[in-house]
């Protein structure tokens, strides 16, 4: 052959070979994980750089939904009072192999024990080494919903609890919840190197720990043992891209397949770009206004229910949030979850009615109040000073004198805590996709007494619709109660509910297999460039 | 001599007892705490806020806090990110090679073209070129740099394609951080291809970061060199009959080099400053980068270290800069 003729085969077939090698999924992400053993942690972009990607829990979120599949527990029973919930794990699970940790068994009810055991218990030896200690498993109250955590058999494991709750099940499916190697964390006692569960994770999930660069990149391979099945992607590399103009131009330029999250001012832009293409769905997030019912004359539902007349939500809804970035909410929580009321009709645009309304109410003087608001955006709020002018013109029509207070967030949070504002712009991110999620961290009474519910209403009918939805196993029961109690919510109106914001993420044209989660969460097991 | 460097460094204790307490203080004005940032929308419940306050040593009076800071830091330990949990140090150390390596080539690219387009300027006074470069000089000193950034990602990176949009390498490369420095590790590594990317990585950064100090540089040598060309003894030089080039370079640029060596000295504070912003554009893993997220979680000594680390860096190039001058030029070390 000639020499020329047999460098261009070489080259050809070199050629080949890097075309058909398979190349790791690239994402562009938003932060750095805080760490990787997500029960010390909130985040969302913690949980995609740690539950979403190298754990597995007894139960799942189906892919895109908020609805409950099977796990590592291949199959469970609730008892008929609601209290005790046996789990029968799945055989065959193999926990990932790193070069520091190399597992000789199985996975079974041992590391479904240590998992939760260490959250649970005090005295359990692992307890106190989580120096963040266990923010969603406390703050979800557990330690005292829980009443015993036992091994049945190798491959069976009860929960029994101190009263019936049916968003147990999701809270089950959460990241916190996620199940670590027993025998890894054995191997890290014996070495004294407690620490390394948080920079050196072992899971069963989809993809294996490879490298973090910190605040650069977090780099895993495809688990080729993965009891779900290999991912289509050889691995998976979370780009971290603070910025995100930045995250839009890297997905341009094909140095990431999806950036999470643009700006809602980017969508029409990207919407026309044919080398791009976008997730997007509800959230679950909602935007409202509380009013403090605390405080005079907002105590008077007139008053409470003039407002809800005196603000333009469609306005405030496309200035803000970009015309189909969002939808007006109606409710306390997103129309995607159980016992949404959709007989409720929205309070109308009609300051006239308002103006009314605050007469009645004896304030045909009009009135002084504050509004409270974050100083930087975020999900539920992208500006939020523009929308506080926007109440503030709006309520202005109607006698109403507004004066603005910025606050950063840290601030806002324990002012509202302590009830200082009279108006509040805030939001709620949901976890598990329970309307009970929702609802009792932000009105219920018990939270109205902690500061949690910031409009500070303790309404007993609709606390007694929450319990009693709470305590049922029967969803069409639950679904009822919950729309009972919005119809009290509606009328008693604590709140001037804003938006329902949707969530984006945009990929390129070629990417597969990619569920966009309303949790906020964003799991690749499934996902791949063609 | 002696009694300069000691002067030098008398100055030092003050100030850097200063940066202890304004880092310190500052950080603490700041509203919100580590926790509750943490917890972000979805609020703390006040019992386990108040754990975990004292979990992290928040829970005691701020000036024990201080005290015990002060002591850790005599005992030379930095403590631990709030956040990560990692040695601060080591976090540092982790991190600060990248803002090194940027730093060091936006100098290199802002004091080349600095000084050459200073001296012509200053040769051809008056003329296009000129005015040229004062003009664009204060251009890029006034640019926002976050702005200045964007602009050029969305021309050389996403219009032309010519250059990466941000990182330090292609993120194919799967390259083990040995030394921190990504031009060393790419060599290092066996990837083919890797060095030549990285350099790629460095160009857009280097331009934005090299900006004000490319700016400042040209006009400092500019003016430094029209009056040095002023001097007797240039024009003696030039009568001498020696050639443009001896006379420019060896004469007048020489003795116009020692104000723009104090320019290059006060320069490493807005190159590490300015890497703040540059860091966040090109999502450049430093220290920059670093801290931003760090007050954005409160993550105090991450912060409180993280600044003294950088202001004790600017207090020591200075100071050798100080030396230096000092060696240069004899008038200064006598001073009183």
């Amino acid at each position: 052959m000639h020499a020329l003729t047999r460098i261009a085969l070489a080259v050809s077939l070199l050629g080949a070979a890097a075309m058909t090698q398979a190349k790791p999924l690239v994402v562009c992400t938003e932060a750095s994980p805080e760490g990787f053993d997500i029960a010390q942690y909130t985040a969302a972009t913690t949980a995609d750089a740690s539950s979403e990607t190298l754990f597995d829990r007894l139960v799942d979120f189906k892919p895109g939904t908020t609805d409950i599949e099977p796990g590592l527990a291949e199959r469970w029973e609730v008892s008929e009072d609601g209290m005790t919930y046996t789990f029968h794990l799945r055989k065959g699970v193999k926990f990932q192999t790193t070069d520091y940790f190399k597992p000789t068994r199985e996975f079974n009810a041992d590391d479904v024990m240590w998992s939760f055991m260490r959250q649970y218990d005090a005295k359990h030896v692992w307890h106190d080494k989580a120096q963040h200690g266990f923010p969603y498993f406390e703050a979800m109250g557990l330690q005292n919903l829980i009443k015993s955590i036992d091994k049945v058999d190798d491959h069976t494991v009860r929960f029994v609890l101190n009263r019936p709750e049916a968003p147990f099940l999701r809270d089950m499916a959460m990241g916190f919840a996620s199940i670590y190697s027993a025998e890894y964390a054995a191997q890290l006692e014996k070495a004294g190197q407690f620490e390394q569960l948080n920079f050196k994770p072992v899971g069963t999930g989809p993809f294996i720990f490879s490298r973090y660069t910190k605040d650069a990149q977090v780099r895993f391979k495809a688990n080729p043992e993965y009891f779900g099945g290999k991912p289509p992607a050889d691995g998976l590399v979370l780009a971290i891209t603070l910025d995100s103009n930045v995250r839009l131009q890297r997905v341009r330029a094909g140095e990431c397949q999806v950036a999470l999250y643009p700006k809602p001012d980017d969508i029409p832009a990207i919407r026309k770009d044919p080398n791009l293409k976008l997730a997007e769905g509800e959230a679950l997030l909602i935007a409202y206004v509380a009013m403090n019912t605390e405080h005079k004359p907002l105590n008077d539902v007139r008053i409470r229910q003039a407002l809800n007349l005196a603000f333009d939500k469609n306005a405030y809804i496309k200035t803000l949030f970009g015309e189909g970035n969002a939808v007006p909410a109606v409710n306390p929580y997103p129309s995607t979850l159980l016992g949404y009321n959709r007989d409720i009709q929205d309070w109308p645009y009609d300051p006239e009615k308002a103006r009314a309304l605050l007469k009645e109410a004896g304030m045909e003087k009009g009135l002084k109040l504050t509004v409270f608001t974050r100083s930087g955006g975020g999900p539920t709020n992208p500006n939020p000073a523009l929308g506080a002018q926007m109440l503030q013109a709006d309520l202005a029509k109607v006698g109403v004198q507004l004066e603005i207070r910025n606050l950063e967030w840290g601030e806002l949070i324990r002012r509202a805590k302590q009830g200082e504002h009279d108006l509040l712009f805030f939001g709620w991110a949901g976890d598990n996709g329970d309307p009970d999620n929702f609802l009792t961290p932000n009105l219920s009474c018990d939270a109205a007494k902690s500061g949690e519910n910031s409009a500070r209403w303790c309404n007993k009918d609709f606390n007694a619709l929450l319990d009693k939805a709470r305590a049922s196993q029967d969803e069409s029961e639950r679904a009822e109660l919950y729309k009972q109690a919005q119809v009290i919510f509606h009328n008693d109106a604590p709140w001037i509910p804003l938006a329902y914001p949707k969530l984006f993420n945009v990929m390129r044209s070629n990417v597969e297999g990619f569920h966009l989660s309303p949790l906020t969460n964003n799991n690749f097991a499934t996902t791949h460039a063609k | 001599m002696f009694s300069f460097i000691a002067r030098r460094l008398g100055l030092l204790i003050p100030t850097f007892f200063g940066v202890t307490l304004l880092t310190f203080s500052l950080i603490r004005m700041i509203p919100g705490d580590p926790v509750e940032v943490m917890m972000g929308e979805r609020r703390v419940d006040p019992q386990m806020h108040a754990e975990a306050l004292h979990r992290l040593g928040l829970d005691k009076p701020l000036y024990q806090q201080y005290f015990d800071y002060l002591s850790n830091l005599a005992h030379g330990n930095l403590g631990e990110s709030l956040i990560t949990r990692d040695n601060v140090w080591h976090e540092f150390t982790t991190l600060f090679p990248a803002t090194l390596e940027l730093a060091l080539c936006a100098m290199i690219f802002a004091t080349v073209l600095g000084l050459l387009a200073g001296v012509i300027a200053a040769l051809r006074r008056g003329s296009l070129f000129d005015h040229g470069v004062m003009g664009i000089s204060l251009t890029g000193f006034s640019m926002p740099i976050f702005w200045w950034g964007l602009i050029l990602i969305m021309f050389f990176s996403v219009q032309l394609g010519w250059t990466p949009v941000s990182g330090r390498i292609d993120l194919l490369y799967d390259i083990e951080p040995k030394t921190g420095f990504m031009l060393i590790d790419s060599l290092l590594s066996d990837e083919e291809g890797a060095f030549m990317d990285a350099l790629h990585h460095l160009i857009l950064p280097s331009i934005v970061l090299g900006t004000i100090p490319l700016a400042v540089i040209a006009r400092m040598t500019r003016s430094a060199m029209l009056e040095v060309l002023r001097e007797d003894y240039v024009r003696t030089a030039k009568a001498k009959g020696l050639s443009p080039a001896r006379v420019v370079f060896i004469h007048a640029l020489r003795n116009a080099l020692i104000p723009v060596l104090t320019v290059l000295g006060l320069q490493v504070g807005s190159l590490l400053a300015g890497a703040v912003l540059t860091e966040t554009i090109f999502s450049w893993p430093g220290v920059g980068k670093w801290l931003i997220d760090a007050i954005s979680r409160r993550d105090y000594p991450v912060v409180q270290n993280g600044i003294l680390l950088i202001a004790t860096l600017v207090i020591v190039v200075n100071f050798v800069v100080d030396i230096l001058y000092g060696f240069a030029n004899p008038r200064i070390r006598h001073q009183r």
